[in-house]
């Protein structure tokens, strides 16, 4: 008889025992950031385009055109704050010659010059995405996003945000020198 | 009472406003799919908001995008398929079945199954105890 009993006390504990584990669910989920979104690209080949170049819109940028790899592809805009944000570090990669590629994302094609002209232009050719057709195509829901893709063309990563050096040496820079990390 | 009657209509009202003002598909199949669409894919800038509410540019790239794969033929499953190859599964709101959606998809079942068993023993466990004197 006291035997049942005690059983059922310790079926009164239950409730409390998934509550913890509720809390400890929360308690993890409340340190995420629900605006990083994975990217399902991650793994799989570059997405294919075939866009006018910035500074010479008679040229065409498509993704066969990047040099042997691995590279990056920054999306950026003139209208996007973290962008700004960015900018002095990329100029920072420009200048050491890293493989640095923009995608000018839903902008105003003057816009993107006077920026350029403005803040310096640290990327090796840039392609314009005017309507935003090669964005969808590459997952992105806001700038700036920067995307690592290996020699094999296969996006290894992508960054949401600002590219900052923190990041960029514990991620890209590995790939980009050549030891997988 | 009146007061807060008028003041719930105004909202229902303001939310009702569509934001897509486009023209309507061709064929009344490619509307509604088109429309079911806006109403499960989620705006992937204002996250809460799926497209048919958002005037977010990037909600109008892919209302546009989702028009077109509609108006070419595509079906709901094809559309699908598109937008999770690149936003992922955080894209639909209706999440599909998969390894890591299966917890949420039969989660709440399984707690609801071991709530109803733990009051079903205690049930029984009560049912079996003797009815105590009163004195």
């Amino acid at each position: 008889m006291s035997g049942e009993r005690k059983r059922i006390r310790w079926l009164l504990l239950l409730p409390c025992a998934v509550l913890l584990v509720m809390v400890y669910f929360f308690a993890v989920s409340l340190g995420r950031d629900p605006s990083l979104v994975p990217s399902p690209l991650v793994g799989r080949p570059a997405p294919e385009f075939s866009l006018p170049e910035l500074l010479d819109p008679n040229a065409t940028f498509a993704l066969q055109d990047v040099e042997e790899g691995p590279w990056m592809l920054n999306v950026w805009a003139s209208w996007c704050s973290g962008c700004l944000v960015e900018h002095e570090f990329l100029m920072a990669l420009g200048r050491a010659g890293a493989p640095l590629y923009g995608l000018n994302w839903k902008d105003g094609y003057s816009d993107a010059l006077e920026w350029l002209q403005l803040r310096g232009n640290p990327y090796r050719i840039i392609a314009v995405d005017a309507d935003g057709r090669a964005g969808i195509d590459w997952g992105v829901y806001g700038a700036p996003e920067t995307f690592l893709i290996d020699a094999d063309g296969i996006v290894l990563y992508r960054h949401v945000g600002p590219l900052d050096g923190a990041v960029f040496a514990e991620v890209f820079l590995p790939v980009l020198e050549g030891n997988t990390p | 009472m009146r007061k807060l009657a008028a003041v719930l209509l105004v909202l229902v009202a303001a939310t009702a406003t569509a934001v897509d003002t486009e023209a309507p598909l061709e064929t009344a199949e490619q509307q509604s799919l088109y429309r079911k669409l806006l109403e499960e894919v989620r705006c992937m800038v204002c996250q809460n908001q799926n497209l048919a509410d958002s005037d977010a540019p990037l909600a109008r790239d892919m209302r546009r995008e989702l028009r077109r794969m509609v108006e070419e033929g595509a079906s709901e499953g094809d559309v699908k398929q598109f937008l999770l190859d690149r936003y992922g599964d955080f894209a639909l709101y209706r999440p599909r079945l998969a390894p890591n959606t299966l917890l949420l998809w039969i989660g709440p079942g399984v707690i609801v199954l071991l709530a109803l068993g733990a009051i079903a023993l205690v049930i029984r466990r009560r049912m079996q105890m003797p009815i105590p004197d009163e004195e």
